[in-house]
């Protein structure tokens, strides 16, 4: 069950993609009830907890650059999950059927009145990895198994920040930006990043401790047209009139890669128009790909 | 006199100061710093709006050329300001009590 080119268009416009509940409540349960045997008796803090956690069995230890499709033996929860049609499909429509695993984590955050109480801060905004000025991308699939309240701190991140080249935590004075997001979900939501986005776990001020599972993949081959495109349509989002436009036209795709966010600085904010069209053009395999003109005009060379 | 320092980042849309704040940080000398992403709407509507509360400008980001071939390239917010303002302590041997109770010293801002 592959992604749509909307879907398609709004990842790379916000670097995010998110799905309430795609994983049903036993696997949920099943997740949820495989950490938890290993972390009863509860730990005192979070470095007995992972004490605990690294050499048990919940997640496999998977050597960096292996095929995603061999990373997990038959039967794991985890292989039963990436099964899922909806799972796969997106995974599929991203980075290909023979994606790379890269690396996974299970984050824990404990609840208040457990443990150290410097575990309450707020991680800093940050990008993952290092400097990395790819056009191809890595996705992050962040999978909830348990719901997420506003008090758990669910992952906090900056819609739309994908594409800004910037090192990891340098970005960590940043506290607070217009329409920033923190994640708030049923059980057995997962939400896929493009491995760009700017983000950070929230502080957990509840009682309950909040668990995410977290994978990182990498393509192994062009990233073009993996998705179901037949609601494509590169010639007319390419048309559309610009500024004195025609609101009785229906251009989703046009319409959400060239919708900016509240935090872009109003110059900055073009820059990012253009970046998304590029992110476009390598997506669709179509070099001339075009919306509002952004990319025509400053490539206009015949004068 | 023991003074502590107030700082605020606030990232504005253009370089003008009287634009929009799209970005903010606080740090507080006096222990009231915030946590990443625990504010939904910015302390000021513009950088402007800062002084005239005041806030003391200290520095602002300057306006750099565009390398070649990195022209498009989005990185790291352009247009940072960064605001004081010095909290002057009480002297702790001026502060009496009154009526046997303590009484926490106000602390009162001062411009540098």
């Amino acid at each position: 069950m592959k992604l749509t080119s909307a879907q398609m268009a709004e990842f790379v416009a916000a670097g995010v993609l998110g799905f309430e509940g795609l994983v049903p409540d036993a696997l949920n349960r099943r997740f949820i009830d495989e950490a938890e045997q290993v972390l009863t008796p509860k730990p005192a803090s979070i470095t007995e907890a992972y004490r605990l956690l690294l050499p048990s069995e919940v997640l496999p230890k998977v050597s960096p650059g292996v095929s995603f499709g061999a990373a997990f033996r038959d039967g794991h929860i985890l292989k039963e999950i990436f099964s899922l049609p909806k799972v796969a499909g997106l995974i599929d429509s991203l980075v290909g059927p023979d994606a790379r695993f890269d690396h996974h984590f299970l984050h824990l955050t404990l609840g208040q009145g457990i443990g150290d109480p410097r575990t309450v801060r707020a991680q800093h905004n940050h990008q993952d990895s290092t400097i990395d000025p790819r056009q191809a991308f890595d996705i992050q699939l962040f999978y909830f198994p348990q719901a997420v309240t506003f008090e758990m701190g669910g992952t906090r991140y900056i819609p739309g920040s994908h594409l800004r080249v910037v090192s990891e935590a340098a970005i960590a004075r940043y506290q607070n930006l217009l329409g920033q997001r923190q994640i708030v979900c049923p059980a057995g939501s997962i939400y896929c990043f493009h491995m760009g986005v700017w983000h950070g776990a929230g502080a957990n001020r509840s009682a309950d401790q909040r668990l995410l599972y977290k994978i990182r993949l990498a393509p192994n081959g062009p990233q073009v047209r993996l998705w179901n495109d037949e609601d494509l349509s590169l010639e007319s989002d390419a048309s559309r009139p610009i500024f004195w436009s025609d609101n009785l036209r229906q251009d989703p795709v046009a319409e959400r890669l060239m919708r900016l966010e509240p935090w872009y600085e109003a110059d900055t904010g073009r820059l990012e128009l253009i970046n998304r069209i590029k992110l476009w053009r390598y997506l669709t395999g179509s070099p001339q790909a075009d919306i509002d003109y952004w990319m025509t005009r400053i490539e206009n060379e015949q004068a | 006199m023991a003074q502590r320092q107030k700082i605020l980042v606030l990232y504005l849309a253009t370089s003008a100061l009287d634009t929009a704040v799209i970005g903010w940080a606080q740090y507080d000398g006096l222990g009231g710093t915030s946590m990443t992403g625990d504010e939904r709407s910015p302390p000021y509507k513009t950088g402007v709006a800062a002084l005239e509360d005041g806030w003391r400008l200290f520095q602002a980001s300057p306006l750099l050329p565009h390398p070649p071939g990195i022209e498009f390239q989005t990185s790291y917010l352009k247009y940072e300001f960064w605001f004081e303002q010095w909290i002057t302590l009480p002297d702790p041997e001026t502060v009496g009590t009154a009526g046997g109770a303590s009484r926490r010293p106000e602390a009162e801002m001062t411009s540098s």
